[in-house]
């Protein structure tokens, strides 16, 4: 072969091909070299990149693929062998790296993916505690909101005001454009638009209750989406064509107070409810949600026992007026009462007088008419005009005593007396009656009787005169016995009568009286009349004995006020009667000491400074002792008779003596024997003189036994003339007087 | 001596007299008595008790000395005694009986002598006072004064 030196450029026809493929090749390499450069800045910019080891094999692969193709330019042409060396150095490397890193990815490959895998996992989790945050935020929202509302519509008692303020709240709250309330009306046939939000004074539109949209509302205690046109929710006449919000209307239970259940939230037991309607704004293509939903169920619950305290308040008021209103009635009522009392007390008053006054006249002078000469006939007149007008003075006595004691008005004077002589009193009076229709009297008093007693001493005599009376009215002969004894405990327990209790005490005593007759008896029948006003026995018998029948309704009244009990027992006609009363009488020492008028207790406008006149009889052994004691009262002013025995003492006592004073400690000389004696000697007791024990002995002995023997009063010695004083005063205004020991 | 020094005297001595605790409110309340009407009545009260005395003590005396003692009558004496000294507020003879009729209701004769003889010593030394005292108001009133009422709180 020729050598031939000519160089001829080898470019044939394919040398547009083979100078694309340079330029391609150039820019591949490029591309293969800039690519991990690319890498390796972008990793060292990011810190997380795990794969280094990976990348740097990545980025030898794409360098020596690079190198190949770089290399390749240089083989278009002839080209030397190390070259070829190198192009095929390069390729063999880069078969090692590129086998090695698609070993390297197998591994690689399926953790990337998971990675991806995980991110995409943490994305949707966050995705989702993200709407869990939110929908805490709106629960915590509400019942923030639900806690104000319920702040506000508890803070007033005020039906009108709690109403007012949900609304409002709610309206805030929700930011809704109406809200409404539908009361039921009284008839619970209707209801009737209350509360408006933005209409100050809803006018009373009503709608009647058993609509369909009401009764879904009304059957569950959710708050119900309801249709914006339904009667409820058209409120106001709707301007243009607005897209009305959406409406919900929930039910407001209205308790009664009787209602309150504590297990079951009344369900079932209330049957009225109000209706609250709730309207978003138009056009706002807001939609109610869920958390809306439940405030608005909590806050008509909360409304609900708001309107129960307050119809609770209303309720107490009302009662509390009404209870006011009473309270003046009455009070006008009693006022009226008491000025009727008095009018008629007045009356009676005047009315005594005024018919006493000729009463006592009349019989008077027909007293004194009876004295003079009269022929019989004449005689028989008088006598029969004076037993009528005693009869008639009678008969107002009692009628006036009578309308005193029916309405409570009277009261008894309650004062200590001597028992004993109030028996005797009635005894002395009786007897001289007795003994012209021949009946014996026979007075009975017990041993342990009280000498004194605290109680009603002019009603009490008057209650026994009657009885004692009636039972010699009633009897034409035989004997009459008055037993008088203190009725013990054990007699008392057997009392059954309907209104009488007896009450044992240590301060009083029950008095027990027994009046026996053998006289006309009365027939079983009658007994339960007799003690009613103007009753009487029609019987013949009795006709003639005159009586208005008031006697003993006058004595049943006074033993009632002296809580005891009368009654009357009778076997029949003919065997006589026996009439029983007991009464409660105070013990005199036992019972209340601020009772008696006590020595240091000087009353001081009372006390006289001087007796001038009066005349004292003094009994002491002592020369001494009777001579201070006589200088003492002759200071006072007092005329002054001394003795020194009893013998004296009984010559000298007269009834001209207002006082006597008595040693009684005196040996040798019975000065209880004496008082007794004295007592005997002059039986009324307003012409005996007061008895005064005077002692240098304090014990209580000596007081009860001077009390027993009925003196008025004891003394210790030493007297000073204060003392003194003020005793005579005490004595001669109260006849009794025991000191203080 | 002039009034007034002889009324100081007297009001010193009778102030004296109850300091002592011979006299008691008793004797205040007997001169209380004593006015126009009744000028010597506190003299006449004090001399019918002297009389009383003498005779009560000098029959106890004898009750004591006889061989069969009679408890019962020297107690009744001694508690007339006692009542006619309290009249007139001579405290310490008052006193002086209270132990007498225990002594008697004891039937204890050495008792009752002993008592007897402080009874005697207290009747007469409140006796002597007493006149001194009468005998005082006696000068005053010759010397044309007046007893001063005396004003004793006690």
């Amino acid at each position: 072969m020729e050598a031939c030196n000519c160089i001829e450029p080898q470019w044939p026809a394919d040398e547009l091909l083979m100078k694309y493929q340079y330029i391609s090749d150039f820019f591949i390499a490029l591309a293969y070299f800039s690519i991990p450069l690319e890498l390796i800045y972008f990793v060292k910019k990011s810190a997380v990149f795990p794969y280094r080891w990976v990348l740097v094999q990545f980025g030898a692969f794409i360098v020596l693929c690079g190198a190949t193709h770089l290399i390749n330019l240089w083989t278009f042409n002839m080209h030397s062998r190390t070259v070829a060396l190198v192009m095929t150095t390069a390729k063999v490397l880069t078969a090692v790296v590129s086998c090695a890193t698609a070993l390297m990815l197998v591994h690689i490959i399926p953790d990337l993916l998971s990675v991806k895998t995980r991110e995409l996992f943490l994305k949707n989790k966050a995705a989702e505690l993200d709407r869990e945050m939110g929908l805490i935020r709106t629960q915590e929202e509400t019942g923030r909101h639900v806690r104000m509302l319920t702040h506000e519509i508890r803070s007033t008692l005020d039906r009108h005001t709690i109403l007012k303020t949900t609304l409002v709240e709610l309206g805030r709250t929700l930011a809704l454009e109406e809200c409404a309330l539908w009361m039921p009306t009284r008839t619970a046939l209707e209801l009737q638009l209350s509360y408006t939000l933005h209409q100050q004074n809803p006018v009373g539109h009503t709608v009647p209750i058993h609509l369909p949209v009401i009764n879904q509302v009304f059957s569950s205690n959710h708050a119900v989406k309801i249709s914006p046109n339904s009667p409820v929710a058209r409120l106001r006449p709707r301007a243009g064509k607005h897209m009305p919000g959406e409406v919900v209307a929930v039910r407001v239970p209205l308790l009664h107070l009787s209602n309150f259940q504590i297990n079951d939230w009344p369900e079932l037991s209330t049957k009225r409810y109000a209706l609250m309607v709730l309207m978003l704004p138009s056009d706002s293509a807001r939609q109610w949600h869920m958390h809306e939903l439940e405030l608005v169920e909590v806050v008509a619950d909360q409304v609900a026992v708001a309107l129960s305290h307050a119809a609770i308040l209303e309720e107490s008021r009302r009662a509390r007026d009404l209870l006011m209103e009473q309270n003046i009635a009455l009070d006008l009522a009693r006022r009226e009462a008491e000025t009727a009392i008095c009018a008629r007390n007045d009356f009676l008053a005047v009315m005594n007088h005024e018919m006493r006054t000729p009463m006592h006249a009349i019989i008077a002078l027909s007293s004194l008419l009876q004295e003079t000469e009269l022929t019989p006939e004449q005689r028989l007149m008088v006598e029969t005009i004076l037993k009528s007008s005693n009869l008639l003075a009678t008969l107002i006595n009692d009628v006036l005593d009578l309308s005193r004691l029916e309405d409570g008005s009277l009261q008894l004077d309650i004062a200590t007396f001597n028992l004993h002589s109030v028996f005797i009193e009635v005894h002395n009076l009786i007897k001289p009656i007795a003994s012209v229709k021949k009946l014996s009297v026979t007075l009975n008093l017990a041993a342990d009787l009280p000498v004194y007693a605290i109680g009603d001493e002019k009603r009490l005599m008057q209650t026994i005169l009657n009885v004692v009376g009636n039972a010699v009215k009633f009897s034409k002969e035989g004997s009459i016995w008055i037993t008088v004894f203190v009725a013990k405990s054990e007699s008392l327990r057997d009392f059954h009568a309907a209104d009488f209790f007896p009450v044992q005490s240590d301060n009083h005593f029950y008095l027990r009286v027994q009046v026996k007759d053998s006289g006309s008896g009365i027939n079983p029948q009658d007994l339960p009349k007799l003690f009613t006003k103007f009753a009487q026995n029609q019987s013949l018998a009795t006709r003639n004995s005159g009586g208005s029948g008031l006697g003993l309704a006058i004595c049943k009244r006074f033993v009632n006020l002296m809580e005891g009990h009368i009654w009357i027992e009778s076997e029949g006609l003919g065997k006589g009667c026996t009439a029983n009363f007991i009464v409660k009488l105070g013990y005199p020492e036992r019972s209340n000491e601020s009772k008696l008028p006590f020595l240091p207790k000087m009353r001081a406008t009372h006390v006289q400074t001087n007796f001038p006149g009066l005349k004292v009889l003094v009994m002491d052994d002592n020369g001494v002792s009777r001579s201070v004691t006589k200088g003492l009262l002759e200071h006072l002013g007092c005329d002054v008779t001394t003795v020194s025995s009893t013998d004296e003492f009984l010559q000298v006592i007269s009834q001209e003596h207002k006082v006597v004073f008595m040693d009684v400690c005196v040996p040798g000389i019975d000065g209880y024997e004496l008082a007794v004696q004295i007592h005997e000697k002059f039986t009324k007791r307003h012409e005996r003189p007061v008895l005064v024990a005077l002692t240098g002995n304090i014990n209580k002995m000596t007081k009860e036994s001077c009390m027993r023997v009925g003196m008025d009063g004891v003394i210790l010695k030493p007297v000073s003339v204060e003392k003194m004083r003020s005793v005579l005063s005490e004595l001669l205004e109260h006849r009794v007087l025991f000191e203080a020991m | 001596m002039e009034v007034g020094q002889m009324q100081r005297q007297w009001v010193d001595y009778t102030k004296s007299l109850f300091l002592e605790g011979l006299l008691d409110g008793q004797f205040l309340q007997l001169q209380q008595l004593q006015d126009e009407s009744n000028p010597d009545f506190v003299v006449e009260v004090v001399s019918l008790f002297f009389d009383d005395s003498e005779k009560l003590l000098n029959d106890i005396t004898r009750a004591l000395e006889q061989p069969s003692v009679d408890f019962k009558k020297i107690g009744a004496h001694v508690h007339q005694f006692k009542g006619s000294s309290s009249s007139v507020g001579a405290q310490r003879v008052k006193n002086g009986c209270i132990p007498f009729r225990n002594f008697c209701e004891e039937q204890n004769i050495e008792g009752c002598i002993r008592c007897l003889q402080q009874l005697k010593q207290e009747y007469y030394l409140v006796k002597n006072k007493l006149e001194t005292l009468f005998a005082m108001e006696q000068q005053i009133v010759a010397a044309g004064g007046s007893i001063p009422m005396l004003e004793l709180s006690f």
